[in-house]
């Protein structure tokens, strides 16, 4: 599995709007659903498990990242996307520390094995100190594109 | 047999059995417990892959482990029995991750 199998580059927010935790959930949500991935009509309900399922254990894992995710009945197929705020989000991390790199990812609720690997994918490239640096310093999508076909590039080798 | 010491060691497996597999929360309950002892923690999936730290969340989603996986976990240090005791049991109780919540 690559990364550009799942991520969706329109859904991508190179400056997020929302300056809050819950609020930068519900804007990525938005921007998947915009794509296709989550009717409007179950929009909000995703929103809204994300956001449960995130106050059950925060998904900020420390050093500047969060991958908030959820298993939906609502979410028509695996995707996720990145939002990236320059002043930092509180999400609750482990290490307190502020969030640079949101990734979400919403995955249909009957697929477990999927998304343990695409998570799987998330968190071996995340753990790279380049990849989280360029990633904070991505201001533009095509720029979070490049990162996500390289990241993709190195992991064929 | 062995005297208590800083090289203790330790070695378990134990099969994964909630449904979700090793998704983040269980993750974080196993490394929230693992975090409680002094000895060192490795996991791996006992296939020749690679072996992650049970103390670090990030690691711990690597091995992205799918219900039926066998976990192996490995301790070392003066508390590597009884964590791993508690780390098994963890496993093996499906981390209370089928329970409604």
């Amino acid at each position: 599995m690559k990364l550009s199998d799942f991520f969706e580059i329109d859904a991508c927010k190179p400056e997020l709007t929302a300056t809050d935790r819950n609020g930068v959930i519900r804007e990525l949500v938005d921007a998947l659903a915009a794509t296709g991935v989550v009717d409007e009509e179950n929009r909000e309900a995703v929103a809204r498990a994300c956001i449960t399922r995130e106050n059950h254990g925060s998904t900020g894992f420390g050093k500047g990242v969060a991958v908030p995710h959820v298993k939906h009945v609502g979410v028509k197929r695996m995707a996720a996307c990145i939002g990236r705020s320059s002043a930092g989000i509180d999400f609750a991390a482990l290490d307190r520390a502020p969030v640079y790199t949101v990734v979400l990812l919403l995955s249909p609720e009957n697929d477990p094995e999927t998304h343990l690997a695409a998570m799987e994918r998330i968190f071996r490239h995340l753990q790279q100190d380049n990849f989280r640096r360029f990633l904070r310093q991505a201001e533009t999508r095509e720029m979070m594109k490049d990162l996500i076909l390289e990241a993709d590039e190195v992991q064929d080798t | 047999m062995t005297e208590p010491g800083t090289n203790n060691c330790a070695t378990a497996e134990v099969t994964i059995v909630n449904s979700h597999g090793l998704h983040a929360r269980p993750v974080m309950r196993f490394v929230d417990l693992a975090s409680r002892y002094e000895a060192e923690i490795r996991v791996d999936k006992g296939d020749g892959t690679e072996q992650v730290d049970g103390k670090s969340p990030m690691h711990m989603m690597l091995l992205a482990a799918p219900k039926g996986t066998t976990l192996r976990i490995l301790t070392r240090g003066a508390d590597a029995e009884v964590a791993l005791k508690a780390l098994a049991e963890l496993v093996a109780s499906g981390f209370s991750d089928d329970e409604p919540s």
